[in-house]
């Protein structure tokens, strides 16, 4: 465990003073960078350009219906969408949802990666099976979310003899958020079945000969050993929870996540600089997210926090 | 019972629609010109054999191609509205929800009806309906049906239906307390439904939500009116338990449902048809009158639905397109569509008219019926939309729309001088597009 630990840090130190390149290399890694180049050409123009133009719309006045009045107003639909308190209830709601279908989709997700782990017979076949929910397209399942629902001829609303399951507030968020974690944990339980793949058994039998529980084991050995997985498995999810639209767009219409309340003043009410304004402040917070995962991923990675394990 | 009668729906459907389509086919013999003419229109389940019929008279200069639109109004718009906005040449006629046509004539994508075109869409369409259709003093769209909301009552309990909003509250308690049928059913979900409702009860108070030219917020003493009025129909334990989610389905099967416990429906005349299948002792006792009013002894000012069709500017062949809609629009067509689907013609003279859909034959409350046969809730029709009022035309209808139906969202808890305050504000943003749609 010490050596592991300690390895990277002459790693590190070494990399600082850059090492004097020869001829050769030089003219080698200019050919990379030619041979990069068309392939990063057409990057920036499909995903650049995009949005750099999204930025500019952002900052103009562009009502499809009043294409007279367009014009440049700089920051004024900033100030207008942050001064909403329709766009901050949909934040909150969009927050809410990812934390909480997030975190079951994770204890779940570590729970199923674990069977799915020690499975010794038709290994395959779990796997497949345990990914069909996943495989299903969002809009189809919310749909069928919907039907099973529904206070009349849903079945799940007769069994639990519920009439408002996507009717009464605080149920209607609980049922958008089963159907995210019915959907998304085998995606989780993929990603941290890869994780637990990494844990040697020599060191769970190690653990286990020093007197180590079951319970102990999967907390002080298995979960820092696979950080990273379940970091990475984390940071997927909640982007894409962030950005949740299909099933509440099926189950409950009318509720806003920032993606619906974005499609609802691009595509329904026409306004390009309202709706752009949005998009660009959804990248921003994704971006957030992800720079935020990323510092925590990089300090947590094994190896950089030796000092805390030592 | 229910699949004979059905069966007996699908022929008459066959043996009319034969007939349309049969007579003029035997003097069809033109050449194919190639010309194609795309309308996008909602689906129905007749329109194909109007679309029939006019190709058969287009006589192979052109053929009309009916592509169905999604069945909800928002899906069908933001199809037309996505490919507008590109220029898409390949829709030639839209079929517009009548609140649509301000904002695509404002927005330059349909053309304006002149000349001969124009003096065929006008004449002898109702004022209300027609008001739908025109955009700053000019007309855009010819009116395809119209539609209004009628009361729709069970006889057996109660023999006449009641006036007036508080009068149809005051019964409904009755009845409750009586242990009978007393639920009274409207579209009160957070959509376009409700906004019909609340525009239509403003109208009957005598008030006004929006100025006349839909340029600025008015909320007058009628619009608070309206706003009390959904308040009390809301609390006061007289409406069914899924108010706040019923669209016109859900209303139109709380009704029909046999041994339900609802006494009123407030819904458009589509009902009509399936209570006849799916319920045949209630129609029997089936009544329908005009939408109760708010100030006695004044009739209510319904709100005018329906649809429109009008050419797109980006249509390649404009010309083709105005003959097709005005074949798809007119009076025989109208009939048709009114006595196979109730849908409510915008053309006068057809509530009047006495010959059967195929007039060749003999007339067949069946097989072959006649307006008076097939349509008898016209009696309540043609007063409404005499009555009737068109909600308030804006091109930025669509965000006053959801401003509305979002702020009285869930009319239970409406608060009348609040929340006609919040509205004001809010309207005045959504008129002019600025601010943030919900």
């Amino acid at each position: 465990m010490t050596e592991t630990a300690v390895k990277p840090a002459p790693a590190k130190a070494a990399k600082k003073p850059k090492p004097e390149l020869s001829e050769g290399k030089r003219a080698e890694r200019r050919l990379g960078w030619l041979l990069c180049a068309p392939a990063a050409l057409v990057m920036v123009a499909v995903t650049g350009w995009p949005i750099i133009y999204s930025v500019w719309l952002s900052m103009q006045r562009y009502d499809l219906r009043f294409p007279n009045q367009s014009e440049f107003v700089f920051l004024d639909n900033y100030i207008t969408v942050l001064g909403s308190e329709y766009w901050w209830t949909a934040f909150g709601l969009t927050t809410l949802i990812t934390v909480v279908s997030v975190i079951i989709e994770l204890v779940l997700g570590m729970c199923l990666a674990l069977i799915m782990h020690r499975t010794i017979v038709g290994r395959g076949l779990v796997r497949t099976v345990s990914l069909i929910p996943y495989g299903i397209v969002t809009v189809v399942a919310a749909f069928s979310w919907r039907y099973a629902w529904d206070d009349k001829t849903g079945y799940l609303s007769a069994l639990l003899s519920s009439e408002s399951a996507l009717i009464d507030q605080t149920s209607a968020f609980f049922t958008v958020v089963l159907a995210e974690v019915w959907k998304t944990t085998p995606f989780m339980a993929l990603l941290l079945m890869a994780g637990l793949a990494l844990v040697p058994d020599d060191l769970l039998r190690a653990a286990a000969m020093d007197g180590a529980g079951p319970w102990q084991r999967f907390t002080k050995v298995i979960v820092p050993v696979m950080k990273p997985a379940i970091l990475v498995a984390l940071l997927f999810r909640t982007l894409d929870a962030f950005r949740i639209f299909d099933n509440l767009f099926v189950l409950t219409p009318g509720t806003s996540s920032v993606s619906i309340q974005t499609y609802n003043n691009l595509i329904k009410g026409l306004n390009l600089g309202i709706g752009s304004t949005m998009s660009v402040l959804i990248f921003i917070t994704v971006a957030i997210i992800a720079f935020l995962f990323i510092k925590v991923f990089g300090t947590a990675a094994p190896g950089s926090d030796s000092g805390g394990k030592r | 019972m229910r699949s004979a009668s059905r069966t007996a729906r699908k022929r008459l459907v066959a043996a009319v629609g034969a007939a349309l389509v049969a007579a003029p086919l035997l003097t069809a013999c033109g050449s194919d010109s190639g010309i194609t003419i795309n309308v996008y229109y909602a689906p129905e389940q007749v329109f194909d054999k109007v679309v029939a019929k006019c190709n058969e008279r287009a006589n192979g200069r052109y053929t009309i191609v009916y592509n169905k639109l999604p069945r909800e109004a928002d899906g069908q718009r933001e199809q037309m509205v996505r490919r507008l906005a590109a220029n898409d040449s390949e829709m030639d006629i839209l079929g517009l929800d009548v609140v649509w046509v301000a904002e695509f004539a404002e927005a330059g994508w349909i053309l304006e009806w002149t000349g001969q075109n124009k003096a065929e869409a006008e004449r002898d369409v109702f004022p209300g309906p027609l008001s739908t259709a025109q955009w700053n003093g000019k007309l855009y769209a010819a009116t395809k049906n119209t539609n209004v909301q009628l009361l729709w009552y069970d006889k057996r309990v109660t023999p006449t239906p009641p006036r007036t909003f508080d009068e149809m509250i005051t019964t409904s308690e009755r009845l409750r307390d009586e242990g009978k049928p007393y639920q009274i059913l409207l579209t009160a979900a957070e959509y376009e439904g409700l906004v019909v409702n609340y525009n239509t009860i403003v109208n009957s108070a005598g008030g006004n939500i929006l100025s006349e030219d839909g340029k600025s917020v008015v909320m007058d003493q009628g619009a608070v009116k309206g706003l009390e009025i959904l308040k009390r129909l809301s609390t006061a334990g007289v409406t069914a338990p899924d108010l706040t989610a019923a669209k016109e389905q859900q209303v139109q099967l709380g009704f029909q449902q046999p041994g339900g416990k609802a006494a009123f429906q407030i819904n458009w005349p589509f009902v009509y048809a399936s209570i006849q299948t799916a319920n045949p002792e209630l129609f029997q006792n089936l009544g329908w009158a005009q939408y109760p009013g708010v100030n006695p002894g004044e009739p209510s000012k319904p709100t005018i639905g329906g649809y429109n069709l009008a050419v797109s500017s980006y249509s390649r062949h404009p010309q083709e397109a105005f003959e097709a809609t005005l074949c798809l629009r007119e009076a025989e067509s109208q009939k048709y569509q009114a006595v196979l689907e109730s849908l409510p013609p915008t053309i006068q003279s057809v509530y009047d008219d006495p010959t059967p859909v195929d007039p060749s034959k003999p007339a067949d409350p069946k097989n072959n019926p006649t307006m008076d046969q097939a349509y008898p809730m016209k009696d309540a029709i043609v007063p409404s939309l005499e009555d009737s009022a068109a909600r308030p035309l804006t091109p930025a209808y669509q965000n006053a729309s959801t401003v509305i139906s979002t702020i009285l969202s869930p009319p239970t808890a409406i608060d009348p001088p609040v929340t006609a305050d919040r509205l004001r504000r809010e309207l005045q943003d959504a008129l002019q597009s600025k601010g943030v749609l919900p």
